[in-house]
């Protein structure tokens, strides 16, 4: 048996170590559809509980929207189920090719290739468009996919102190010598919810003679006043050589991404990128409810306006009755709690108060930087939003943290 | 400038903010303070300033998580090195 039991027992014992380690990660069941409201079984074997949803990507509310599940039956009433095939065989229909343009006019770019997800966008794209005589400089906390893609590229690598200027300025003077220099970031950060400097790095990218690229998958449909993303709200739109984002968060949630930027760059990743040459793209089904999901983010800021608002609120919220949260204006707000223990039993202790959040701890963020990742949805309503602020403001009582700042929190629980 | 104050100074300039400190045997990996993503800029310095070249299987994490070791990295291809 080629699968022998010295590696399942090697198997175990790695896995037991992820475990010991605190860092396992554990299913949680949902027996309902994606949305506030959502029925939780969890522990795994126990009855499900309703509890409100403030850790999903879900941030138009558009998941269970239904329009867009309309459109989904009708899509797969009449483009079918499958597509067997890659994109250049036999895989597009007529909807792909639609809703790459209606992402193009979204967003403002020249042109738009899909990808299954933008986890493949960001594999597919740097080795398509760069070589070994080029650079990438990457802020250092960019999302993990865009560090894959980087990896399976040839050119070299560096990369600046996040979101800072000064450094990404001193990268571009050191690798003047490459042929293309490639500035690489998030819009968003998915941790923090801080916004990158899109505006000073592309006036850097034009003295230095650089392209940028952009992950804006935590921003595209509801970032900028129209929705269209981080480069609208920092007044860049048209200078971002290539973004790459996702149908699965605002847009829709189900699946599939994306490269949208220059017609050239875009046309590069239909000939070499390996994840569109070498694997299906999205579902019928799942076009057809993006192309509507766009419709509907076009004719309207309803929901992003919603969005913006209910995250003022949430976040005044939360820092009247005394929590440290991280700053910033997007619907992301992080609680900082600092110490890893602290975040997992306030979480636990929320889930039983029927809000349902996520603790994060190093190594998903820095040592010393735990804390419980809240984000908003244009589904929400002031009741959720109250509720959970009373929740909250409970169980921050109860660890007595309310009204105290970074050092005194960490006096009292340590890093 | 002696080697090791030379290491630390890049680190501090390169991964550090303002206030941060970093001693000889300060861990930088395990610790968070340089990531397997950004440990190619340090790499690439070390390989320049002591004119060596680290081949992949030398360059684990685990060998640049202190001054220390990567002294003793630099001292295994540039004996001479100061």
């Amino acid at each position: 048996m080629a699968y022998s039991e010295k590696a399942r027992a090697a198997y175990k014992e790695l896995i037991d170590g992820i475990r010991n380690d605190g860092l396992f990660k554990e299913e949680r069941y949902i027996h309902s559809e994606q949305g506030i409201e959502i029925k939780v079984e969890f522990p795994a074997g126990s009855e499900p509980r309703e509890v409100l949803n403030f850790c999903a990507n879900n941030y138009l509310g558009l998941s269970s929207h239904p329009e867009v599940v309309k459109a989904a039956h009708e899509g797969l009433d009449t483009r079918g189920y499958g597509m067997s095939s890659v994109r250049f065989i036999c895989g597009t229909q007529d909807i792909h090719r639609e809703l790459e343009s209606k992402l193009t006019a979204f967003l403002e770019t020249e042109d738009t290739i899909l990808f299954s997800s933008c986890l493949d966008a960001n594999a597919g794209l740097f080795e398509a468009v760069l070589n070994a005589d080029d650079v990438m400089i990457a802020d250092r906390l960019v999302h993990a996919s865009v560090v894959d893609g980087m990896r399976l590229c040839p050119a070299k690598h560096d990369t600046y102190k996040h979101s800072n200027m000064e450094h990404l300025e001193k990268k571009l003077q050191e690798h003047q010598d490459a042929r293309y220099r490639m500035i690489i970031t998030d819009g968003v950060f998915s941790m923090d919810g801080d916004m990158a400097k899109l505006d000073v790095m592309c006036d850097l990218a034009d003295k230095y003679d650089a392209m940028v690229v952009l992950d804006d998958s935590h921003a595209t449909g509801f970032i900028g006043k129209r929705g269209k993303g981080t480069h609208e709200h920092c007044g860049v739109l048209g200078r971002i050589d290539a973004i790459t984002t996702t149908l699965g968060k605002a847009l829709g949630g189900a699946s599939g991404g994306c490269v949208s930027g220059r017609a050239e760059l875009v046309e590069m990743c239909r000939q070499r990128a390996r994840p569109y040459l070498f694997s299906n793209t999205m579902a019928p089904v799942v076009v057809a409810a993006a192309n509507k999901v766009l419709d509907i983010i076009t004719v309207t800021t309803e929901r992003r306006d919603k969005l913006e608002e209910s995250t003022k609120y949430w976040r005044e919220g939360l820092e009247s009755v005394g929590f440290d949260l991280k700053a910033g204006d997007t619907p992301i707000v992080p609680v900082m709690l600092y110490n890893a223990k602290l975040a997992q039993d306030m979480s636990r202790d929320l889930f039983d108060e029927g809000i349902y959040v996520i603790g994060f701890f190093f190594p998903v963020v820095a040592k010393g930087q735990a804390r419980i990742r809240t984000q908003i949805s244009a589904a929400h309503e002031r009741e959720h939003l109250d509720k959970a602020l009373e929740a909250f403001t409970k169980i921050g009582a109860k660890y007595d943290i309310l009204g105290k700042g970074k050092q005194e929190i960490i006096d009292t629980y340590g890093l | 400038m002696a080697m090791q104050d030379l290491i630390i100074e890049y680190i501090k300039d390169e991964y550090l903010e303002e206030d941060d400190e970093v001693g000889l045997d300060t861990s930088l990996i395990t610790s968070g303070i340089v990531d397997s993503f950004s440990m190619v800029s340090l790499k690439t310095f070390i390989e320049n300033k002591y004119d060596i070249s680290i081949p992949d299987e030398k360059a684990a994490p685990e060998a640049f998580d202190t001054v220390r070791k990567i002294i003793d990295l630099v001292h295994e291809f540039n004996p001479d090195a100061t």
